[in-house]
């Protein structure tokens, strides 16, 4: 082969992948930034003359604009209420499934990890006719026991709870099936030796299990923060944002000022907010992991 | 951590039990709601088994609404984000197996652009689709989705293992680099790429907001885009609703319970210890 045709060769493999990925991922980062300092709307997408470079105006707004405001607050709602149930509760599916058999772990494992390949828009529906106020089967069922209905998704508190259990039932399989891997991978010689150190199974979980898994549960929390920042599909389909703003997300704004409003720069602006406070929830979470190993 | 008791063994396995059936409840009132009768749907108290089973939602959806050319549209995505696959092979490849000028830089390139939130680009690359004509297109549905950063990371992590003298072997033997790739290197990368096929086929399928975005014309619209549609349409005939859903998850829920130990065991490739 000669010289020429061996330098091509990484660029036929690496080529095309890289061509797409600068044109509609990472040229979009600059892009974007650009956009948010401009007052971009479907009238300047269609006349370029008519773009006007307003400066840091879009943040000044933003700041000021309540229901923005209000989709950063039910964000952090989301994050602070969903992150915990969401990592614990598949921590304790994946517990319970390393303490049966085989074919029984690998059954359930199996059914718990069914909801996260599904289809968002088909569980929305589901599950909307779910929570229906006067059809749906979780009223009925709550009625059996003599609960009064409870308004799902009519009552701006009580819906994002709502969307939280959906979206934990939906997440769940993932990090389920990360800690079990983490579970797997201690070794047995661990126990063992506890045992014959006459540890009970407490001392066994909290000296050996939990540390071990430190970790997967970093893994899996950081990956949960970050999802949770961008909650977007769930109050999207389910509830537009509704009632009263009550589920809106910081990224359901985005879309629906981006392509409802057709305000993109605007938009574009809030994506960077949200933007700054996703990498800024990463970084301190990467602090504290610091702060832990020195212990 | 092994239960020890039969008791605890009985208690483990009835919470798993518990937590199964509330896990799969939704599955199963969709699949049960949709062959009821649009009044039964709405009776109180609700019934478990449908009275009158009927195919009626089904045949509805293909015949007086247009699923047929929405799983024709889902599938033509199924199709593309496949080439898509191997073009994220191939970089892979390029990445673990090459020596080039500004490898680091352009490989730093690949995994910025994994950690983006997708909100960010969203805006942008809708101008730069619109830019080139390409909105209310299926190059426009499928271009932006093909390449994904994060199967591009893995496959080169794959790549790294495979030994550089069986590469050379080859290359003396006076095999192409193109036979290399196709003939040595796809074969020998089967258990990681069988994993991501699957994991590709779930995400196109799946796929929602993009096309969504792009796509105004109702002839362009995907199966889950359709469904969402149909929300809007027929708020109040569930039955149909779930019949709709229902088309969008079993193909999955098969595909899934198929090859789900490939699956599984994609968790563990991933090197998350």
């Amino acid at each position: 082969m000669t010289r020429w045709k061996y330098k091509l060769m990484p660029l036929f493999f690496i080529g095309p992948a890289v061509l797409l990925l600068m044109v509609f991922s990472f040229a979009p980062i600059f892009l974007s930034l650009g956009i948010s300092f401009t007052d971009l709307t479907l009238i300047g997408l269609a006349d370029w003359s008519k773009i006007n470079f307003i400066g840091i105006e879009n943040f000044v707004k933003l700041f000021k604009d309540k229901v923005f405001l209000e989709s950063i607050f039910n964000t952090f709602f989301y994050v602070l209420i969903g992150v915990p149930l969401a990592v614990s509760s598949s921590l304790v599916i994946a517990l319970l499934l390393s303490m049966v058999g085989k074919w029984l772990s690998s059954t359930f494992r199996l059914i718990f990890y069914m909801p996260s390949v599904t289809n968002i828009v088909a569980i929305a529906v589901v599950w909307g006719f779910l929570y229906n106020q006067q059809y749906g089967l979780f009223n009925y069922l709550l009625s059996l026991i003599n609960i009064q209905s409870i308004p799902w998704l009519e009552d701006p508190l009580v819906a994002k709870f709502s969307l939280i259990i959906l979206a934990i039932w939906k997440s769940n399989g993932v990090s389920m099936l990360i800690f079990l891997a983490a579970l797997q991978s201690i070794p047995k010689v661990y126990y063992e030796a506890a045992d014959i150190d006459g540890a009970n199974r407490w001392q066994k979980f909290f000296k050996i299990t939990l540390p071990s898994m430190s970790f997967a549960t970093f893994f899996v929390t950081v990956t949960t923060v970050i999802g949770w920042l961008q909650f977007f599909e769930e109050p999207f389909v389910m509830t537009d944002g509704g009632p009263l703003n009550g589920t809106n997300s910081m990224a359901l704004y985005i879309y629906q000022r981006g392509f409802e409003y057709n305000d993109f720069g605007y938009a574009a602006a809030a994506s960077f907010v949200l933007f700054i406070i996703v990498i800024v929830a990463t970084i301190v979470q990467f602090r504290f992991r610091k702060k832990d190993q020195t212990l | 951590m092994e239960a020890k008791s039969k008791l605890e063994k009985f208690i483990v396995t009835l919470l798993l039990v518990l937590g199964g059936i509330s896990v799969s409840l939704p599955f199963i009132w969709m699949i049960l709601s949709s062959f009821k009768t649009e009044r039964e749907v709405l009776q109180i108290p609700p019934t478990l088994f449908p009275q009158n089973p009927t195919f009626q939602n089904y045949l509805e959806l293909f015949q007086s609404l247009n699923f047929d050319v929405y799983l024709r549209n889902t599938l033509i995505i199924v199709f593309f984000s496949m080439i898509g696959l191997l073009l994220n092979t191939m970089a892979g490849y390029g990445f673990g197996k090459f020596e080039f000028r500004g490898k680091e830089i352009w490989f730093m390139v690949v995994l910025v652009t994994m950690m983006l939130p997708g909100q960010i680009t969203m805006i942008p690359t809708y101008l730069i689709l619109n830019e080139m004509g390409l909105t209310n297109t299926m190059t426009g549905i499928v271009l932006p989705g093909l390449i994904v950063a994060f199967n591009i990371f893995l496959i080169r992590q794959f790549m790294v293992t495979v030994p550089d003298d069986l590469i050379e072997a080859a290359r003396l033997d006076g095999a192409g680099e193109i036979y290399i790739f196709f003939k040595l290197i796809i074969p020998l990368a089967k258990p990681i790429l069988s994993v991501q096929v699957i994991l590709t086929f779930i995400a196109s399928w799946n796929s929602f907001l993009w096309p969504l975005i792009i796509a105004n014309d109702q002839r362009l619209y995907t199966l889950s885009v359709g469904l969402s549609l149909l929300q809007d349409q027929y708020a109040t005939n569930y039955g149909l609703q779930m019949a709709g859903s229902a088309i969008m998850v079993i193909p999955i829920l098969i595909i899934f319970m198929i090859f789900q130990k490939y699956l599984v065991e994609g968790f563990n490739v991933s090197g998350i210890k």
